[in-house]
């Protein structure tokens, strides 16, 4: 860095500058086109009725009624299934063991899990639930399968969540006599619930976002699911179906918008129960 | 805090905005608020899980549930009968899924559906279902409207698929690359296509592979120079069918036994069948709803049948 | 504070194991279903055959995979050409040379972006981006550009989070340090900040092209799934996932089992990539 080059690098600044600001505008212009499109064509077809009618004539007319109680039984099931085992096993791995070789088998699994393309989760759906278990095409074979491909997420986060309570809460719980048990259920686990619910909530995002894995273990039947035993059409299939067989476009845009929102929405409530927390917790 | 969770944090894949609370040292309050959310989550949870086991039971033992599966072919006609039987038995629930013909066989064979639907012949090793055949289907070949060329011959065609000719000007068309869309192996239209057009001859490489008839539809309706196959009774005013050897494909050409690109549409069953499933084979093979078929682009089985005794 | 166990404990620490050993039992149970029914017809077959046929003629008995799999590999690489340089650009001029609100703004919204299901990202493809190779470039417009594009746009928010993340934890001290010696911006982030931020960034590059590699939907309805080595960027291509999931619905017998093939085929691919990944993260914690 002789003075020579001084003026040099200051100009390269200035032209790495405008290239990383007009890279950084495309970006994000792409990415907001997408959904201002999606919301500019989808909201007007949205109403009452879309909502809350059953789809008619494949989807080309009626709404999209029966597609959402899919979406939401198939999601309750995931994270019904999920949860528990996901939260189970971070209090397995932070709480009731050191390091060691079993951890990291444990850990080595939900890492080898959380990238294992969807496509694969619904072969594996469909032998073991649909055809081996003979569960069908169902919503219990579709929840299943999805619970297992939010497991490493909910897992991850519960595990983070769990770590981040400070050792101080736990020495007080044991020096007052408490067991193991009490200790995480009644110290840690309420302290780590932010971070729990922040996983919980982001994998219902991408239970309801999922395609591949769904449409070979839930089926694409267009009905009103009757148990967890009927086979049901999530809107994302939904929305695949309508949008690549050209059923109805402005239906495609609809339930786009629908898919769109709630997730917006779902990323937004989570940023705002974590945004709250750190709030109260750096005024207290 | 911050390096410890980073190391941990690494380990695992991080999603969006997973990576969020990495950089915030604590948030572990105690805070009764979220754990009563939490708590009514999962509470709000079971008990919709328990209503829907109950509703499951109470629904019982599938006696008045059907669940037809199979050709994406079929799909949408058997999508209408099942609207239509239902409209007069309100207390049923017919289930008509996708999942291709050999998908149909084997949920039938597994007993995970009642009725398969196939668009094609049954293999040898599949013969143990009931085949019945429902309604004949042409298959018209399409290319987009604003396409000038509107008949060619069979022997052009086939050159066409296999991919000798690619380029719309040596039929007398613009000067344009011929885009080829074709079905996937182990479809029926396929199928049917490659043993009543094809022959021997392979579908070139270079054709565009899609997994239904709509979207063959749908991407001929858009790209000027393209070509498919597909049902007839899918076209509509998106897309042309052009005429084979100066015939115009429709439901009289081929009851005539003019046109000869058409399939049977089969339902299979494992047993005889009784009850329910009887009672819509039945509805469906009904002068109600094979009189419609025509409407539909479909030709009613009974036509072909009798024809067909003197015709081959 | 590990001493306490009583009988009780034991349990409790007995079954939360078994609940722990879900996700590594449920990998071994994927693979094994997976090669179950793939790895037979591989070996029947032959697994030069598979790997480097060029042929895809299942009803013909002809299994060669080459296509497909050159066909992922030049999609994912299309993705990363335009995923990497706009994700790495973005991470980088929102950490250190926008306003502290600006990021402050932006990093959430592009995160909230990464929610949006691939599906809505395929069919904008369809809509737009297909019509506009078709006219302006020639072709169908269903291509290899308009899959890698797609994908490239997908990958986009996981590479810009985890970029920013791992930016962000290069220590302010190293920036201090190299603005002291007179270093501008620029080469302050080049020089210092990037090389310490590297495995991060690797790792967050190699996470994108897993989801890539990996995405089905998305790549079936803009890529025009011809089982073909494709000739140009403008030729349409099939990947792996596509074979699987466009297939599936009517394969049976050994075409089936083909598809599942293919399915091994991705699997190790992915398994090498997470490999890669972890290599890359322990790089990063053990420094």
């Amino acid at each position: 860095m002789t003075r020579k080059f001084r003026l040099r690098p200051r100009a390269e600044q200035k032209v790495v500058q405008f290239f990383l600001y007009l890279l950084t505008s495309l970006a994000i212009l792409v990415l907001v086109f997408i959904l201002v499109v999606i919301l500019k064509n989808g909201l007007p077809q949205l109403s009452l009725e879309f909502l809350t009618k059953n789809p008619v004539h494949m989807g080309k007319e009626g709404g999209i009624f029966s597609t959402i109680v899919a979406t939401i039984y198939l999601t309750f099931i995931a994270l019904l299934v999920a949860t528990p085992l996901g939260v189970g096993t971070a209090i397995y791995l932070t709480e009731y063991t050191f390091e060691g070789k079993i951890t990291r088998i444990i850990r080595f699994g939900a890492e080898c899990l959380a990238g294992i393309p969807s496509i694969i989760f619904g072969l594996f759906g469909f032998i073991l639930f649909v055809n081996k278990l003979k569960f069908g095409w169902s919503i219990l074979s579709g929840g299943l399968t999805l619970a297992f491909m939010v497991l490493p997420t909910i897992i991850r986060t519960s595990e983070e969540a769990i770590k981040s309570v400070p050792a101080a809460y736990r020495l007080v719980s044991y020096s007052l006599g408490s067991t193991r048990w009490q200790t995480v259920t009644r110290v840690v686990l309420p302290s780590a619930a932010p971070g729990i619910v922040t996983g919980v909530i982001l994998s219902i995002g991408r239970s309801i976002g999922e395609t591949a894995a769904v449409i070979f273990t839930a089926g694409s039947a267009l009905h009103l699911p009757s148990s967890i035993f009927s086979s049901a059409r999530t809107m994302s299939v939904h929305f695949y179906i309508l949008a690549r067989e050209g059923i109805s476009m402005s239906k495609a845009y609809g339930t786009a918008a629908v898919l769109v929102i709630s997730i917006l929405l779902i990323n937004i409530v989570t940023y705002y129960l974590m945004g709250k927390y750190i709030r109260q917790s750096s005024s207290e | 805090m911050n390096s410890e969770s980073k190391e941990s944090g690494e380990k695992y894949r991080q999603t969006g905005f997973q990576s969020f609370f990495q950089g915030r040292p604590d948030f572990h309050l105690n805070c009764r608020t979220v754990t009563g959310i939490l708590y009514l989550a999962f509470f709000l949870i079971l008990a919709t899980f328990c209503l829907m086991s109950f509703s499951a039971c109470k629904s019982g033992s599938k006696q008045n549930e059907i669940v037809i599966a199979g050709s994406t072919s079929i799909q949408p006609f058997a999508d209408e009968w099942a609207e239509l039987f239902m409209k007069k038995n309100s207390k049923v629930t017919i289930n008509v899924q996708g999942g291709g013909s050999s998908g149909g066989i084997m949920a039938v064979k597994e007993g995970t559906a009642q009725i398969g639907m196939s668009s094609r012949e049954l293999k040898e090793d599949e013969k143990d279902l009931i085949e019945i055949t429902v309604a004949y289907d042409g298959l018209a070949i399409i290319v987009h409207p604003a396409n000038p060329v509107d008949n060619l011959s069979l022997e052009q065609v086939r050159s066409i698929f296999a991919g000798e000719i690619t380029n719309w000007k040596v039929l007398n068309g613009n000067d344009k690359a011929i885009t080829v869309v074709v079905r996937e192996e182990g479809s029926g239209t396929r199928g049917a296509f490659q043993e009543m057009v094809m022959g021997s001859r392979r579908i070139t490489k270079k054709a565009i592979v899609e997994d239904s008839n709509g979207v063959v539809r749908e991407i001929v309706s858009r790209d000027s120079n393209s070509i498919g196959f597909i049902s007839l009774g899918l076209v509509d005013h998106r897309v042309k069918a052009i005429a084979l050897d100066g015939l115009q494909p429709s439901e009289e050409a081929i009851i005539q036994g003019h046109y000869h690109l058409r399939r049977p549409f089969l339902f299979l069953v494992r047993e005889e069948p009784q009850g329910l499933i009887k009672e819509f084979i039945d509805f469906v093979l009904s002068a109600d709803i094979q009189s419609m078929l025509p409407q539909e682009g479909l030709i009613p089985v009974k036509t072909i049948a009798t024809e067909e005794s003197f015709q081959d | 504070m590990m001493s306490k166990s009583k009988p009780d404990d034991r349990l409790i620490k007995l079954s939360l194991l078994m609940v722990a050993l879900t996700a590594i039992t449920v990998l071994a149970v994927i693979t094994i279903f997976i090669f179950e029914q793939g790895l037979p017809i591989m070996l029947k077959y032959g697994l030069k055959n598979f790997l480097f046929g060029q042929d895809w003629y299942p009803s013909e008995k002809s299994f060669g995979l080459l296509p497909m799999i050159v066909g992922s590999l030049l999609v994912t690489l299309g993705a990363l050409l335009i995923g990497v340089p706009l994700g790495l650009a973005s991470a980088i001029f929102l950490t250190e040379f926008s306003s502290r609100r600006l990021s402050r703004f932006l990093k959430p919204v592009i995160e909230l972006l990464a929610g949006i299901p691939s599906v809505v990202y395929g069919f904008l493809g369809l809509m737009f981006l297909v019509p506009f190779i078709r006219e302006n470039l020639g072709g169908p417009g269903l291509s290899v550009l308009a899959a890698s594009i797609i994908l490239g746009i997908m990958i986009l928010p996981t590479i810009i989070s985890i970029s920013i993340d791992s930016i962000r934890a290069v220590p302010d001290s190293y920036r201090e340090g190299s603005i002291a010696l007179g270093a501008t911006k620029w080469q302050t982030v080049r020089m210092v900040v990037l090389p310490a931020a590297r495995s991060g960034l690797v790792a967050g590059i190699i996470l994108g092209m897993g989801r890539a590699i990996g995405e089905t939907m998305a790549v079936i309805m803009v890529a025009g799934n011809a089982a073909d080595l494709p000739a140009s960027w403008l030729a349409p291509v099939r990947t792996l996932t596509s074979n699987i999931a466009l297939e599936m619905a009517y394969a049976s017998g050994e075409h089936r089992q083909a598809l599942f093939a293919t399915g091994v085929v991705l699997f190790v691919i992915i398994m090498i990539l997470n490999f890669l990944a972890n290599l890359a993260a322990r790089k990063q914690s053990g420094r």
